[in-house]
């Protein structure tokens, strides 16, 4: 395994590799966010109870989902770059923090403008809005880290341990709904339960979570790219990559 | 379809402002970073292109050097 591993530790045999699936992950990304979404907004049946404001799960649960996924991606980087010191590594945990805090801001602005309707208030300090706000502090934290220092490894050392460190805030937000009462609403997808959702109305919101995931993917991919040419700009096969034959001869 | 009309559609039974305004929100925070990723390969384009004329630069003045030495 190693030998079929080892040439995507450096960062030209990754730019190539990411670039191939690019495309395919982007089509797919758009194309089940879009029948997840409308099917979500348009076809499913409106909720006996919440009416048609539950509609706001589509984005809001794959966001938070993914939300938490992509800093469990980002600390898996951080301690492999960490360990065994791979650059790569070092630059997905730049590529994935800025995704992630933007699918945490979805989540809590999404859950705010669903809990106006339905709570009265658009935010109260329960321990899942507040460890979901945690989150979003943590991935602002890695990012301001990564590039507070002039040397580029240093700030990635610094930014890894506080991502390891924070990897402890994950099952608080996914447990802070049964350990404190709260005004959320438990889990609706779980792995071992039957789901707490009508059918017609559970398949967009898987759809719509595929899709999320794609997309996440595809951002991290495009980010990790730019990420690869930043850091060996002064190769001479970064110099092919960004700029045209012509430019070059004059 | 959950809808008997575009209208109805639109009124979310009443929760049309939360439910758009989520979707809107959302929708504006994504293209805010498709956009920054994307313009991003713009930005690396002019760094390296700087990068290329000042080795150039540097190049020639120490190829100037050496044969002003030289006489």
């Amino acid at each position: 395994m190693w030998r079929w591993l080892h040439p995507y530790a450096k960062g030209e045999a990754t730019y190539q590799l990411l670039g191939r699936w690019l495309p395919w992950v982007t089509a797919l990304a758009l194309l089940s966010l879009t029948v997840g979404l409308v099917w979500g907004l348009a076809f499913a049946p409106a909720d006996y109870q919440q009416g048609d404001s539950y509609r706001i799960i589509y984005i809001h649960v794959p966001a938070a989902i993914l939300s938490m996924g992509a800093y469990a991606g980002m600390a898996i980087m951080a301690f492999i770059a960490l360990v065994w010191q791979i650059r790569t590594a070092e630059w997905s945990i730049a590529a994935i923090a800025p995704v992630g805090a933007v699918l945490t801001f979805i989540a809590l602005f999404t859950g705010a403008a669903w809990g106006k309707p339905m709570w009265g208030t658009w935010w109260v300090w329960d321990a899942r809005l507040t460890s979901e706000l945690i989150l979003l502090f943590l991935y602002a934290g890695v990012m301001a880290l990564y590039y507070a220092f002039e040397d580029a490894r240093t700030g990635a050392k610094a930014a890894g341990i506080l991502a390891l460190v924070g990897v402890i805030n994950l099952p608080i937000i996914h447990f802070s709904v049964e350990w404190w009462n709260t005004l959320h609403q438990g889990a609706t997808i779980t792995k071992f339960a039957k789901p707490s959702m009508a059918t017609e109305m559970l398949w967009p919101l898987l759809i719509s979570l595929v899709g999320f995931a794609l997309m996440t993917a595809a951002f991290v991919m495009l980010r990790l790219r730019h990420g690869i040419l930043r850091h060996e700009l002064h190769r001479p096969w970064v110099r092919d990559e960004l700029l045209d034959p012509q430019q070059e001869q004059s | 379809m959950a809808f008997d009309s575009f209208r109805d559609f639109i009124l979310m039974g009443g929760y049309g402002f939360f439910v758009w305004l989520s979707f809107g929100v959302s929708f504006l925070a994504l293209f805010a970073l498709l956009l920054q990723s994307v313009l991003a390969r713009r930005q690396l384009q002019l760094d390296c292109a700087r990068q290329q004329h000042r080795q150039q630069r540097l190049a020639k003045r120490q190829a100037a050097t050496v044969t002003s030495a030289k006489e």
